[in-house]
């Protein structure tokens, strides 16, 4: 029996222009998309593969003729006529200050790409200011809206506080957090359904949290580690990278990638394993995998600790 | 949807039409939804008016009774009912998208646009957002005609306008002038200055709009004219400062304002507000206005363009207009504001 495949409608070819040069690209197609289509790099921190744009950073930004502001380039879709400037002087600066805000608020030390962005667009997160001291635990959790003390200038005010461990199998460094609210995503309504983690508070002292603030075992948490997936800062990160960066021993140059299927149930999802010195240290899962999309549970991303029992205990 | 959160600081027209006439609050909403042919009003009352709550609530009831809300509005066939929603207390619930995100039980949090309001809002559904002010318009324009409602104020801005005159005056408080006035015909309506007193600057829009000096009073209060003078009308708030006004500390003020205010979403607002009140706390405690200036035209332009919402965008116009039109933080100014 033949199956009839289900095709989508045609969409309609339209024509704009990017950086002066013609694109001719299907109705519905982003600014970002249509770049990479033509080789041409967009910065990108909260845009993630698998979800819905939530253009909160505004690295992306890029400048539409005729538009009052700059846009977001991973979620404005191209129309008729567009012309776009995705490396003007009024682009490179919104770029500049967006990096050199969150370089002087958070710790990007383990964010991939920052450093060769602060370079291209010459930022200097260090002019506010010589950085506050980080908050104590538990402190920026129990801000209210509305309210802060204005202190007087002399220190750069920082998102920092100390490392949340409190289980086995995930850390929340939110000192490395940029709120790009992808996690709370994962979390919720577009992937895991379990909406254990939410943003709290307002302005800069917005932060994800769970409910209450309960530690993550007694959250609603179900250990998928899909938040972990797709955080672009590594605020959140396996424990076992966690204890290793801590130990000085974590070296993603001596570290293999393969991707295999997870032996536990028939869903076959896809798991690519991370191995270091012939260890498991991490457990991620491809984002153009058709039926997980860079998702998994608890066993497939944290189970695999019975693989290298070697006999020895 | 009615947007009756008025949350600009120095605004309280919407207040005064509200607790004064509630009737024609629901009036104009009741039209609006036969214009646009919306069931369901939801008007969206910002937290801190509990008379004005009182009093729509009041009217809702009452309207229900004698058929003028409800399944068949006055014997016509149409249904219209409005349904009140209460802020609780975030200025930027009175964004017109994130007033969406309130109502649906969401963070209360702007929506990037595309798509508007009128595509895509309320529960997804298209959703036509006014003000108070604006919805109540409607009722002159349907009694007295379109055009000659149109005769009053200026061929670009017509009819009467509200300001929400505060700050140093003689008489404070919420004037109708047609549109065209200008900033000395309401300071004058308005008993102008007590003895003794003159104008320092005067911020229009509230803490998103703009300063203007003192002597500027000449000013059309229309939006072509407002935009004319660099400046803008904004919610109509009118707040006059005095020659005794510590404008430094206005500023600061307005800078911790926002700061507090940010909903926290884009990076642009959500670090530039504080970057901006950090650098103003600099200037207050003795810093270099020079580089500090510097500082806060490079923050202040990031926010301005890459901001998803307007609050965002204006979060730096009270400062911008402060050291441009002002002339606030030039050397010799920055000493006396000492
Ligand atoms: S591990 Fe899964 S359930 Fe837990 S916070 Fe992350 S996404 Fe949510
Ligand atoms: S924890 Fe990671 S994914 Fe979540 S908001 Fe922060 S940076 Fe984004
Ligand atoms: S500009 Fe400010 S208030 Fe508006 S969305 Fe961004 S952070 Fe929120
Ligand atoms: S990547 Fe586009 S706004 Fe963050």
């Amino acid at each position: 029996m033949t199956v009839p495949v289900l095709l989508a409608p045609p969409r309609r070819l339209i024509d704009a222009t990017i950086d002066g040069e013609q694109v001719r690209v299907p109705e519905g197609t982003t600014v970002l998309e249509a770049c990479s289509g033509m080789g041409t790099d967009i910065p990108t921190l909260c845009y993630g593969d698998t979800l819905t744009p939530r253009n909160a950073c505004r690295v992306c930004v890029v400048e539409v003729e005729g538009a009052r502001t700059l846009v977001p380039a991973c979620s404005r879709k191209l129309e008729p006529g567009m012309s776009v400037a995705t490396d003007s002087e009024r682009v490179r600066h919104s770029r500049k200050m967006v990096l050199e805000l969150l370089g002087s608020s958070v710790d990007l030390s383990t964010t991939p790409q920052v450093d060769e962005w602060m370079e291209r667009y010459d930022a200097e997160p260090d002019r506010f200011g010589p950085r506050a001291e980080a908050a104590a635990l538990g402190v920026r959790d129990a801000r209210h809206a509305g309210d802060h003390e204005p202190g007087d200038g002399s220190v750069a005010e920082t998102v920092e506080q100390p490392v949340k461990v409190d289980n086995d199998l995930y850390v929340r460094d939110y000192s490395k957090c940029i709120m790009c609210y992808k996690c709370v995503d994962a979390c919720g309504d577009q992937w895991q359904n379990t909406f254990a983690i939410g943003v709290a508070g307002r302005g800069f002292d917005a932060r994800i949290s769970t409910e209450h603030d309960v530690t993550l075992p007694d959250s609603a948490c179900v250990y998928c580690g899909n938040c972990i997936e797709v955080c672009p800062t590594g605020a959140l990160s396996f424990r076992t990278e966690f204890d290793m960066r801590q130990a000085g021993t974590w070296d993603e140059e001596k570290q293999s990638e393969t991707t295999t299927v997870c032996t536990y149930c028939g869903v076959g999802c896809n798991v690519t394993l991370h191995v270091q010195e012939n260890e498991i240290v991490k457990v991620t899962s491809p984002h153009d995998n058709p039926v997980t999309h860079g998702n998994l549970c608890i066993k497939g991303r944290f189970g695999f600790q019975h693989v290298q029992r070697r006999g020895d205990g | 949807m009615c947007n009756a959160d008025e949350s600009e600081p120095g605004t309280f027209k919407d207040r005064v039409l509200m607790e004064g006439d509630p009737f024609s609050v629901i009036e104009a909403m009741t039209i609006a939804g036969y214009a646009i042919g919306a069931r369901t009003g939801y008007l969206y009352i910002r937290g801190e008016y509990p008379r004005a709550l009182r009093h729509l609530e009041n009217a809702i009831t009452l309207a229900r009774g004698r058929g003028l809300l409800g399944p068949d509005v006055l014997g016509s066939g149409f249904a219209f009912d409005i349904e009140i929603r209460r802020g609780a207390g975030a200025y930027i619930c009175g964004e017109e998208t994130a007033i969406f995100g309130s109502i649906e039980g969401q963070r209360g949090e702007p929506r990037s646009k595309p798509p508007f309001p009128v595509e895509k809002g309320l529960f997804g559904k298209p959703t036509a957002v006014n003000n108070v002010e604006t919805l109540v318009n409607v009722l002159p324009i349907l009694l007295m005609g379109g055009p000659a409602y149109a005769a009053v104020g200026t061929d670009q801005s017509t009819g009467p306008k509200l300001f929400c005159l505060s700050g140093g005056v003689r008489r404070p408080g919420l004037y109708e002038l047609p549109f065209g006035a200008t900033l000395r015909d309401l300071v004058e309506a308005a008993g102008g200055m007590p003895e003794g007193r003159t104008i320092q600057a005067v911020l229009l829009g509230g803490a998103a709009g703009a300063f203007v000096r003192g002597d500027e009073l000449d000013i059309p209060l229309t939006f072509e004219g407002a935009r004319a003078a660099g400046t803008t009308l904004g919610s109509g708030v009118v707040l006059v400062l005095d020659d005794t006004a510590d404008l430094v500390a206005t500023l600061v003020r307005v800078a911790a304002f926002f700061r507090d205010e940010s909903c926290g979403q884009c990076v642009p607002c959500r670090v530039g507000t504080v970057r901006q009140e950090e650098s103003l706390l600099r200037i207050r405690g003795g810093g270099d206005p020079e580089s500090e200036v510097a500082l806060l035209r490079e923050v202040g332009r990031a926010m301005k363009d890459a901001s998803i919402c307007g609050l965002g965008q204006t979060a730096w116009n009270a400062v911008e207009s402060a050291i441009d039109r002002l002339g606030l933080f030039e050397e010799s100014e920055t000493e006396e504001a000492r």
